[in-house]
């Protein structure tokens, strides 16, 4: 049987963040109520013109720089011409041949191996009205009417295109994951798939193993979360292969993905790119980008999450725990570094944000912004652990009285108690009681068997409601069980 | 000489439903038009200014500020159909 390998592309659609539309002075924003925020030109109402978004095209650079992309000199806007009810000029303005940025790459990693994944382009668009069908069941194959709302038609939409490096749907969607976490990175949109604001295409072939040519790609759409995107694209592997394997073709079309059925159904074939009849828009201006703005664009880039990984690794994490607290909201990162400068083992801290800061902010229900928690603190909690002031179970507790306002490290570890006993005089008194009440532990131990000791750290730790320091607990009762 | 063109496809791509002997008028008057475009792009010139807007202006943009938008009644008003502050038009895809 061949095997088939999967060729895939993604294409991601962004809305920017930005306050008014990318043609016009209309408010941006999710939730409004339908067609408040229209004006003649988001309307495409005859006369009207538009002036572009200065703060879109710095985003979009943005955006393109952090995608290791080139900036072009000079771009171009286009019209791109079809029609469709939520498109009420009957064109798009989108742009063609000169986008703003070409021919970046993003690194995606998927169970320890990474791979480049190529970005062809990331060109700056209108998005398009919203439309609700309604009709038998609200179902888009029986709808008896359309609802049209523009308040979204004219907001910012940058489409990224990657290049058909991607080979599995487990690689999808770690692309599209990784290229989301890069926008809310740069602050440049809201990136909330729930609310569209970041949306998900692919385009899906399959070739013999060890063949160089491209077989016929399907574009898939509709996949409104990662884990959808991932089963879409499985799906349609699958699909082809089957296609393939029982003498079929795959016919070129776009497929819906089916959140319920998990399958992917076949849309009415639309107009191909040659009927798009592009041609430069001649209401809007060349742009011309130049080495001034585009050094401007750069010095506001924010670090990135692959050079933050970096600084992580240097600073002495493992792999694993870089990522995780790189991927941490930004607030535990603050504290992360804070800590760092405090001089807090950067293992320790980074183990402190990711598991128990972590898990308490989750357990108190509390947004990260909010956590009340100062470096320095972690730093104190840090240190304190390692001197062996207090032991690393009672840590924990010392952590929760902080995060509830009852003061510093020190200070919370003296207040509820829980300072380890670690004076020599004050444990040997234990250490003699519990050898006193075990006669034949001892017996057994003079016997040769040593593990007996591990019961007597537990009865001395009882007897001083685990205060005694277990370290020094082991030495004391090995000496006087030799002695 | 007149360029030939798929009429009945443009006429679809413009969603224009023509007469035949309309179909037959504007197959001509559309082939005169592109045969002059295809001599206006014969003629010698440079490439790189083809992106050129026509009265040389570059990087024109506004800043990202909101300014008031329409009244949505009196915008509805003007719609051959509306229902609770949208537009309301046909089915946006047949069933085939
Ligand atoms: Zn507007």
């Amino acid at each position: 049987m061949t095997a088939y390998e999967p060729v895939i592309g993604i294409e991601v659609h962004v809305e920017l963040a930005t306050e008014s539309k990318m043609f016009c002075g209309c408010a941006v924003g999710f939730g409004a109520e339908p067609n408040t925020n229209i004006c003649p030109t988001c309307l495409g109402l005859p006369g009207a013109l538009p002036v572009t978004n200065r703060q879109a095209i710095e985003w979009i650079m943005a955006i393109g720089m952090a995608l290791n992309c080139e900036v072009s000199e000079r771009s171009v806007f286009h019209r791109k011409n079809y029609f469709y009810a939520d498109l009420p000029k009957n064109y798009q303005v989108s742009q063609y041949d000169i986008p703003v940025c070409h021919d970046g790459f993003l690194d995606v990693t998927v169970d320890g191996e990474t791979t480049r994944v190529g970005i062809e382009r990331a060109h700056m668009e209108e998005d398009t009205g919203k439309s609700t069908h309604v009709g038998e069941g609200g179902r888009i194959h029986s709808a008896e009417s359309t609802l049209l709302d523009f308040n979204r038609s004219g907001v910012p939409l940058v489409e990224i295109v990657s290049k058909p490096d991607i080979r599995s749907a487990a690689e999808s969607r770690a692309y599209a994951q990784e290229l989301r976490a890069l926008v809310a990175e740069l602050g440049v949109s809201d990136a909330r798939l729930e609310e569209g604001s970041i949306r998900f295409d692919a385009n899906v072939s399959i070739r013999p193993e060890g063949i160089e040519a491209f077989g016929t790609k399907v574009e898939i759409k509709n996949m409104n979360s990662f884990r959808s995107l991932e089963r879409a694209v499985d799906y349609e592997i699958k699909r082809q292969v089957e296609v393939v394997s029982d003498g079929g073709e795959v016919v070129q079309e776009t497929r819906h993905w089916d959140e319920e059925g998990d399958v992917t159904h076949s849309m009415r074939t639309k107009e191909g790119s040659s009927d798009y009849r592009y041609f430069t828009e001649p209401d809007l201006v060349p742009m011309v980008m130049g080495d001034v703005w585009v050094e401007e664009v750069r010095s506001t880039l924010p670090e990135l999450p692959a050079q933050r990984l970096e600084r992580y690794v240097e600073a002495g994490l493992d792999s694993d725990s870089a990522s995780v607290l790189s991927a941490a909201p930004a607030k535990l990162r603050g504290v992360f570094d804070e800590a760092a400068v405090a001089g807090a083992d950067p293992r320790a801290a980074a183990n402190w944000l990711t598991g128990e800061v972590t898990a308490w902010l989750r357990r108190t229900e509390t947004e990260a912004p909010d956590l009340p928690l100062a470096g320095a603190d972690l730093a104190e909690l840090v240190g304190i652990v390692a001197d062996g002031v207090v032991s690393a179970s009672a840590a924990k507790d010392v952590l929760d009285g902080m995060l509830s306002g009852e003061g510093g490290a020190r200070q919370v570890a003296e207040a509820r108690d829980l300072v380890q006993i670690s004076d020599t005089k004050a444990l040997e008194a234990a250490v003699d009681e519990v050898l006193a009440a075990n006669p034949d532990a001892i017996e057994t131990y003079q016997g040769g068997e040593q593990k007996v000791v591990g019961f007597l750290v537990g009865q001395v730790m009882r007897a001083t409601q685990g205060k005694a320091d277990p370290k020094l607990v082991n030495q004391l009762l090995r000496e006087k069980l030799s002695g | 000489m007149p360029i030939d063109i798929d009429i009945a496809h443009v006429a679809r791509l413009a969603r224009l439903d023509l007469s035949d002997a309309e179909l037959e008028q504007y197959r001509a008057q559309l082939g005169d038009i592109l045969e002059h475009a295809a001599r206006v792009q014969g003629l010698e010139g440079d490439p790189s200014t083809e992106s050129e807007h026509p009265l040389g202006f570059v990087n024109v943009y506004r800043e990202d500020e909101v300014r008031p938008s329409l009244d949505r009644d009196e915008v509805l008003a003007q719609a051959p159909e509306s229902m609770d502050g949208y537009f309301v038009v046909p089915p946006a895809l047949e069933s085939e």
